[in-house]
C-alpha cells in the first residue's frame, strides 16, 4: 500500500506547520523523515497517518482520497507509534497489545483464536512475549516502547509510521528497533519514521524526506537526499565523512562559526521565529 | 521466578472479578433488604422480603400473614422508592464518574468537573425559588436535568474549536463554569433567604437526601439511568482504550471526538438524573470507581459493572447510616457519602500509595 502527500499543508489557525508538501511512502521500504526540530517531521507524520486532515492539498491512499476512509478502516490499513507513547496505566502488556485488534472487531465481539495468535505473534516479534502479563506502567522506557510497536504490528496494518521510535531506547534497543523496521520492511510493509539520528538514516532507510522549516527540502533516495548540498544550509553545520565497517560512511557534524561571532544556535534561534509561512 | 510470579499475580486478578462481583452483589441484595427493613418502625426482613414478594407472583403464593397493613405499607410505599432511588443515583454517579475519569485520563476526575452537578443544583434551586417544586414532583427534576446538560454543553462550547476539544481545556473551562455556576446558586439561596420555608427547603436539599422519595421518583429515574448505563456499555473499549491517549485510541480506530461527546453527555444525563432525585451527593463518582480500579484493574469490562453494583449498594448502605446512627434525627445522605467515603478513601490512599497515583 502507498500513502501519497500531494501538495499538501496544515496550518492552525494562521500558522502554516508545513506546506506545500509532495512524497511518498512506498512498500518495502524505510522511509526516513528527517530535519531540525520544528522543521515538520511530526506534521507530515500526522497527515499520512489520518490523524489530521490537511488544510490544503491531498493524502491519498492507493490513489484514492484518504478522507473518504473511514476511521476504523484506516486503523486496519496504516498504524501509527507516537513520540511519547507512555501512559501510567495498569494495563497488561497483552492487554494493550490487544487493543490493536480493536479495528478489526465488532462492537461487542471479542477476541477469536485467530487474534490471540496475531497478538501472540506481535509479541513475540519484539520480544516481549515474556513480559505479557507485566503491567504496562511498570516497564522501562524502552520496553514500552517495543510494546507499543508490538501494538502496531498487532494491527496488521500495511503501513507503519513512528515518530521517534528511537529516541527512549538505549544504543542496543535502538539498534534492535532500527532492525525489526528493516525486517517489517522487507517482509512487504510500508514503514516511514521520523528520526534524528542521521547516522542511523543513512544506515536503515532507503528513501529520506528532508523537511526544513515546514516546506520539503529534498525527497529521495536516502543518498542523495543526505548529500553535503542538502544537510549543510538545513543543519548549518560543516559535514565530515569516515569510512566505516559496514560500508555507509559515518557523518560527523562540527557546528559552523559565523563571522560575527555568534554561534549556529542562535543564528538558527532567528531563523525559527520567522518559521510563519505566508499565509 | 519472576515468570512464576508474574502468572501468580495474573491468576490472583482472573479469579479477583468473578470474587469480586459475587460480594458486591451480595452486598448489594443485603443493603437493599436491611434498607426496607431499618428504620424508625423496625420490620423483620422475612416479611420485608414476603411483601416485595407477593407484589410479583401471583395473588396466594405468598402467605402474608403476620405482616400488617401499617406495616406493608411502609414497606412498600416508603422505603421501597427510597431505597431503589438510592440504588439508582448511586449507581448513575459511579457510572458518569468512571466514564469523566476514562476520557480525561484522571482518577481525580468526577462528574462535577464538566459542571454538570453544579447545573444539576442551579436548576434545581431555580425550581425550589420559582416555588415550582411545590407543584409538581416533575419539575425539579426536569429543571435539575436541564441544568446538567446545559451546563455541559457551554463548557464543551468553550473548549472547542474547529471540531476538536482538548481535554486540558475541557477541564479548565469545566472547573471555571462550575464555580460560575455555584456562585449563581448561592445568590439564588442568599437572595431568597428571606423565605425561611424555601432557603432551608434548599439547604436541605443541597446536602443530599432521600427522604421523601416516591415511585414517581423512580420511573423518573430508572430509564435515565438505564440509557445512561447502556450508552456506557456500548463504549466500553472504547474508554479502555482512550486511557492511552487520544493521538494513539484515534490512529486504532476510536472517533476519538464522537466517543467524547457522547460519554460526557452520558455522565451529565446521569449526574443530572442523580442529583434530581437525590439531592446533591458528592464523593460517590469519585471514590466508587477508584476504589474499583485498585481492585479489579483499569479495564472498563469489568470497571463499569463493578461500579453499578457498588455504587448502588455503596449509596444504600449510606442511607441507611444516615437513618439509623442518629435516629430519631436523620442525617443528610450527601454528609454520610463523604464523613463515611474520605477516610475510605484517606485509608485506601495510604494503604495502596502507589497504585493511585496511576489511573
Amino acid at each position: 500500500m502507498t500513502i501519497r502527500l500531494d501538495r499538501a499543508g496544515m496550518r492552525i489557525r494562521r500558522n502554516w506547520l508545513v506546506r506545500d508538501v509532495s512524497m511518498v511512502v512506498r512498500p518495502n521500504r524505510i522511509t526516513a523523515l528527517v530535519g531540525p526540530n520544528g522543521s515538520g517531521k511530526s506534521t507530515v507524520l500526522r497527515l499520512l497517518a489520518g490523524l489530521w486532515q490537511p488544510s490544503e492539498g491531498r493524502v491519498l491512499v492507493d490513489g484514492s482520497d484518504m478522507a473518504s476512509l473511514g476511521r476504523r478502516d484506516l486503523a486496519r490499513q496504516v498504524a501509527f507509534v507516537p513520540q511519547n507513547p507512555r501512559i501510567d496505566v495498569p494495563f497488561t502488556v497483552r492487554h494493550v497489545v490487544s487493543m490493536g485488534r480493536h479495528p478489526h472487531l465488532g462492537r461487542f465481539e471479542s477476541a477469536g483464536p485467530r487474534d490471540l495468535e496475531v497478538v501472540e505473534s506481535a509479541l513475540a516479534r519484539v520480544d516481549v512475549l515474556h513480559l505479557a502479563e507485566r503491567r504496562v506502567n511498570e516497564l522501562s522506557g524502552g520496553e514500552f516502547q517495543r510494546v507499543v510497536v508490538a501494538r502496531s504490528l498487532a494491527t496488521e496494518a500495511d503501513v507503519i509510521l513512528l515518530d521517534e521510535p528511537t529516541s527512549n531506547l538505549d544504543l542496543d534497543h535502538s539498534l534492535e528497533t532500527l532492525e525489526l523496521l528493516r525486517r517489517l520492511a522487507e517482509d512487504g510493509k510500508a514503514v516511514a519514521a521520523a528520526l534524528h539520528d542521521l547516522n542511523a538514516v543513512a544506515r536503515w532507510a532507503d528513501h529520506a524526506t528532508l523537511m526544513h522549516r515546514g516546506r520539503l527540502r529534498a525527497h529521495g533516495p536516502v543518498g542523495q537526499v543526505l548529500a553535503d548540498e542538502q544537510l549543510v544550509p538545513v543543519f548549518d553545520v560543516d559535514i565530515e565523512r569516515l569510512q566505516t565497517s559496514h560500508g555507509v560512511p559515518d557523518l560527523v557534524f562540527h557546528r559552523r562559526i559565523h563571522r560575527s561571532g555568534e554561534s549556529s544556535r542562535a543564528e538558527r534561534g532567528r531563523d525559527a521565529d520567522e518559521n510563519r509561512l505566508p499565509g | 521466578m519472576s515468570r512464576a510470579l508474574d502468572s501468580l499475580a495474573a491468576f490472583a486478578r482472573s479469579r479477583a472479578a468473578p470474587l469480586y462481583f459475587l460480594s458486591a452483589a451480595a452486598a448489594l441484595a443485603v443493603a437493599a433488604v436491611a434498607g426496607v427493613a431499618l428504620g424508625s418502625t423496625e420490620i423483620g426482613w422475612e416479611s420485608v422480603l414476603r411483601t416485595v414478594f407477593s407484589k410479583f407472583l401471583p395473588e396466594g403464593w405468598i402467605d402474608l400473614g403476620g405482616v400488617t397493613e401499617a406495616e406493608r405499607v411502609i414497606i412498600w410505599q416508603i422505603r421501597m422508592p427510597r431505597v431503589i432511588v438510592g440504588g439508582l443515583a448511586g449507581c448513575g454517579l459511579a457510572v458518569a464518574g468512571t466514564q469523566v475519569q476514562a476520557v480525561f485520563r484522571n482518577p481525580l476526575a468526577e462528574p462535577s468537573v464538566i459542571g454538570s452537578s453544579q447545573g444539576a443544583a442551579l436548576g434545581a434551586v431555580t425550581a425550589f425559588v420559582t416555588e415550582l417544586a411545590t407543584r409538581s414532583a416533575l419539575w425539579l427534576p426536569l429543571f435539575a436535568f436541564s441544568g446538567a446538560l446545559i451546563a455541559l454543553f457551554t463548557v464543551y462550547a468553550v473548549a472547542s474549536r474547529a471540531g476538536r476539544t482538548p481535554v486540558a481545556t475541557l477541564l479548565l473551562a469545566g472547573i471555571a463554569l462550575g464555580s460560575l455556576i455555584s456562585a449563581a446558586t448561592s445568590m439564588l439561596i442568599s437572595l431568597n433567604f428571606v423565605n425561611w420555608q424555601v432557603a432551608s427547603e434548599i439547604v436541605f436539599w443541597m446536602m443530599g437526601g432521600l427522604d421523601g422519595r416516591t415511585w414517581t421518583h423512580v420511573w423518573i429515574s430508572a430509564p435515565l439511568v438505564a440509557i445512561g448505563a447502556s450508552v456506557a456499555f456500548w463504549y466500553v473499549r472504547d474508554l479502555d482504550l482512550m486511557l492511552l491517549g487520544e493521538e494513539a485510541s484515534a490512529s486504532l480506530g476510536v472517533e476519538v471526538e464522537q466517543v467524547k461527546r457522547s460519554v460526557l453527555a452520558t455522565a451529565a444525563l446521569l449526574t443530572g438524573t442523580a442529583v434530581a432525585v437525590s439531592g446533591v451527593i458528592g464523593f460517590v463518582g469519585l471514590v466508587v470507581p477508584h476504589v474499583i480500579r485498585i481492585l479489579l484493574g483499569p479495564a472498563h469490562r469489568a470497571l463499569l459493572p463493578a461500579s453499578i453494583l457498588s455504587g448502588a449498594a455503596f449509596l444504600i448502605g449510606c442511607d441507611i447510616l444516615a437513618r439509623t446512627v442518629y435516629a430519631p434525627t436523620e442525617l443528610r445522605l450527601g454528609v454520610v457519602t463523604a464523613l463515611f467515603g474520605a477516610p475510605l478513601f484517606l485509608y485506601l490512599l495510604r494503604r495502596k500509595r502507589m497504585e493511585v497515583a496511576v489511573l
